[in-house]
């Protein structure tokens, strides 16, 4: 047991033949995720290491029988990629691109409103459940199979977490990236609570940042129906109202999505936060009264 | 990116939204012949990317053309500090010289982002003139609110909706549903990240204009929106983030005198933060990204070191992809070049993790290394301290 992707899940790479989708498609095959499809337009009937390409998304689909895909596609052409998924009826959609316009993805959502595909990100690292399925660009060897879910809206903060965790013998059952975009799929909420019907997951970590009101909405809802303890921390504490902190949705504007406030939300909430990135690991093990 | 007051106003024009008769002039002699093709009574406007002009001394009215030369050469070349500069100010290296307008009410009207519906919202205040987070602090009932549906666009009746709401006389609210519906068509096709005509005025004659105009855009989607691009005015910015931006760096200048390099925004914002909680201040935010090569972190580091007020650099690298060899050796030879001769914390964690130390500790540069973010940021902090 997991959350969104274990051993039987099957993988489809959109963009394989670039750069970025080689090398990650080639270091989760190595990982033992079942990387069974590619998909690159004009590029059908040819290989990668022994993975068959594909022309368009239903035809992959079709002939090997994946139900997940990650997308590595250019930004300009990222929205189109989500969208020709979501129409093939692959269950879960993970996007890796960086930089896609807040307008195609506004248009996303709207088209997603209607299918029943799962996206998560865009500019997400993945999705791990250690020693099952590794999807994304997670480096897998800090990784260990446990039971504390994570969930996350950085990238290598969550490495590093992570690391912190698998260093307390700390073990996972899923992390996920649900990405620093404004507009995106998965929310917190939507993974935290696959994460409290996970038998195999015990407590979470949720990291969240600055921008946006998703930590506030997720510490309301962890309040009225959590069972599991959650342990949380905030990035850009010292970030500067109005600038845009790397990620595009890590933005403080008119005074709100501060890290006080979401920090204070969580602590309302009953959530205990680490006061410091050093110490996310050692927070859940008080938590867990294993400390 | 911002854009200025006169480039949003021509930008909206085109598309229909109605704006005062005016130009723009960078002299006081221009400044009085403008006001003579407007028929002498006029305003004169600071064209720089900050709100707060008003208040702080950059909007003057001008009765006659001569006025009119003597209020921009009082402008022009100023230092404007307003609450949105900072202390420093900003230059005024344009005017805005416009017509008088006979205003019977103002109001706002904004376009952005609902971040928790993934729509874009279109915003009204009868509160025109004072700022829209002010008003949402003090009064949040008078703020009206429409989603807007991406597939249909911005319907008439929800500008009618709006217009009623917002007490408009029956003949205006045609001319406010045709403003709002250019407005959300501009905003949708320049890909803006934030629209807002603050005061929008009604005028005695009946006429619906858009006396102030403030237009942000989406800098991901700069590779369909050329002509935005070079709408771009680098005096606004700050001259290391435009360097960095060369390098595809995402660096943010702040106050303190700990320069930073990390890989992800989350572990940049994470490293700043653990900076303050040892007592430090950062200088800075840089992510360098996922894959980041031997050359971005010698450009990285060029532009820590051009802040004369760095005291110290903290290194946190946690790699996934990129291997800590290549990153010593990256950091060694930067290190080398540039003579850095404040201290230098590397803290790494990632493929070939113990050459990359082994690289650093070779090195025979005072590099200090550490095992944990807690541990490098209380060195670096330390470090620094000693030295006072």
């Amino acid at each position: 047991m997991a959350v969104l992707v274990n051993q039987e899940t099957r993988v489809l790479t959109q963009g394989i033949t670039g750069a970025t989708g080689q090398f990650h498609t080639r270091a989760c095959k190595e990982y033992g995720t079942q990387m069974v499809a590619g998909v690159t337009p004009g590029k059908g009937g040819s290989s990668f290491d022994a993975i068959p390409i594909f022309d368009t998304v239903g035809r992959a689909v079709a002939e090997t029988g994946a139900n997940a895909t990650v997308i590595y596609v250019p930004p300009p052409f990222a929205a189109d990629a989500i969208m020709e998924a979501a129409d093939a009826g692959l269950p879960l959609i993970i996007c890796i691109t960086e930089g896609i316009p807040v307008r195609d993805m506004v248009r996303v959502k709207e088209y997603l409103a209607a299918k029943s595909s799962r996206l998560l990100g865009p500019n997400c690292p993945g999705v791990i459940t250690p020693g099952e399925c590794k999807i994304g660009i997670m480096p897998g060897h800090i990784h260990r199979p446990g039971s504390i879910g994570v969930v996350s809206r950085s990238g290598t903060l969550t490495y590093e977490a992570v690391d912190q965790l698998t260093r307390l013998g700390l073990g996972q059952s899923s992390c996920v990236g649900i990405g620093g975009d404004p507009v995106h799929g998965l929310e917190f909420v939507d993974v935290l609570e696959l994460f409290n019907r996970d038998a195999a997951t015990e407590a979470v970590v949720m990291i969240g940042e600055i921008g946006g009101s998703a930590e506030e909405e997720a510490a309301a809802w962890i309040k009225a129906n959590m069972k599991k303890p959650v342990v949380g921390f905030i990035a850009g504490q010292t970030a500067p109202p109005g600038k845009r902190m790397g990620h595009a949705g890590a933005i403080i504007s008119g005074g709100k999505g501060t890290a006080r406030e979401k920090i204070e939300a969580m602590k309302q909430a009953g959530i205990r936060t680490a006061t410091s990135p050093a110490l996310i690991g050692r927070t859940l093990q008080e938590a867990l009264g294993k400390s | 990116m911002n854009i200025h007051e006169y480039q949003a106003k021509e930008l909206l024009k085109r598309y229909g939204v109605p704006v005062p008769l005016g130009k723009v002039v960078s002299t006081p002699q221009e400044a009085r012949g403008a006001a003579v093709e407007l028929g002498g009574r006029c305003v004169v406007k600071a064209q720089i990317h900050a709100g707060g002009r008003g208040k702080a001394g950059g909007v003057k009215l001008a009765r006659d053309p001569a006025d009119a030369e003597k209020k921009a050469a009082e402008i022009l070349g100023k230092n404007l500090v307003t609450h949105q500069t900072g202390p420093e100010g900003r230059q005024v290296r344009k005017v805005l010289i416009e017509q008088g307008l006979n205003i019977d009410r103002e109001l706002y009207l904004g376009m952005v982002l609902d971040r928790a519906q993934s729509r874009i919202a279109v915003i009204c205040s009868a509160e025109g003139g004072v700022e829209i987070e002010e008003v949402a602090a003090k009064n949040p009932e008078k703020i009206l609110k429409e989603l807007i549906d991406p597939a249909v666009g911005l319907l008439p009746f929800q500008c009618r909706k709006l217009a009623f709401a917002l007490g408009m006389p029956a003949e205006s609210v045609g001319k406010l549903t045709a403003m709002m519906q250019a407005l959300y068509r501009a905003f949708d096709e320049c890909d803006c990240s934030l629209a807002e005509i603050n005061p929008l005025v009604l005028t005695k004659e009946g006429q619906v204009i858009a006396l102030d105009a403030k237009m942000n855009f989406d800098s991901n989607a700069f590779f369909r929106q050329k002509e935005i691009l070079a709408l771009r005015d680098l005096h606004e910015e700050d001259p290391r983030e435009i360097e960095a931006s060369k390098y595809d760096l995402s660096y943010i200048s702040l106050d303190g005198n700990i320069a930073c390099m990390v890989n992800g925004a989350g572990l940049a914002m994470a490293t700043m933060d653990i900076i303050k909680l040892c007592g430090g201040e950062p200088a800075n935010f840089l992510d360098v990204g996922g894959g980041a090569n031997q050359e971005k972190v010698a450009q990285a580091f060029k532009i820590l070191l051009a802040d004369a007020r760095v005291r110290g650099v903290l290194i946190n690298i946690f790699g996934g992809i990129m291997r800590c060899d290549v990153l010593a050796q990256g950091v060694v030879d930067a290190a080398r070049e540039l003579k850095v001769n404040v201290p230098l914390v590397v803290r790494m964690q990632g493929t070939n993790v113990d050459i990359g130390k082994k690289i650093l500790a070779d090195s025979g540069l005072p590099i200090i290394s550490a095992e944990t973010m807690a541990e490098a940021a209380e060195k670096i902090v330390g470090a620094i301290k000693s030295k006072m």
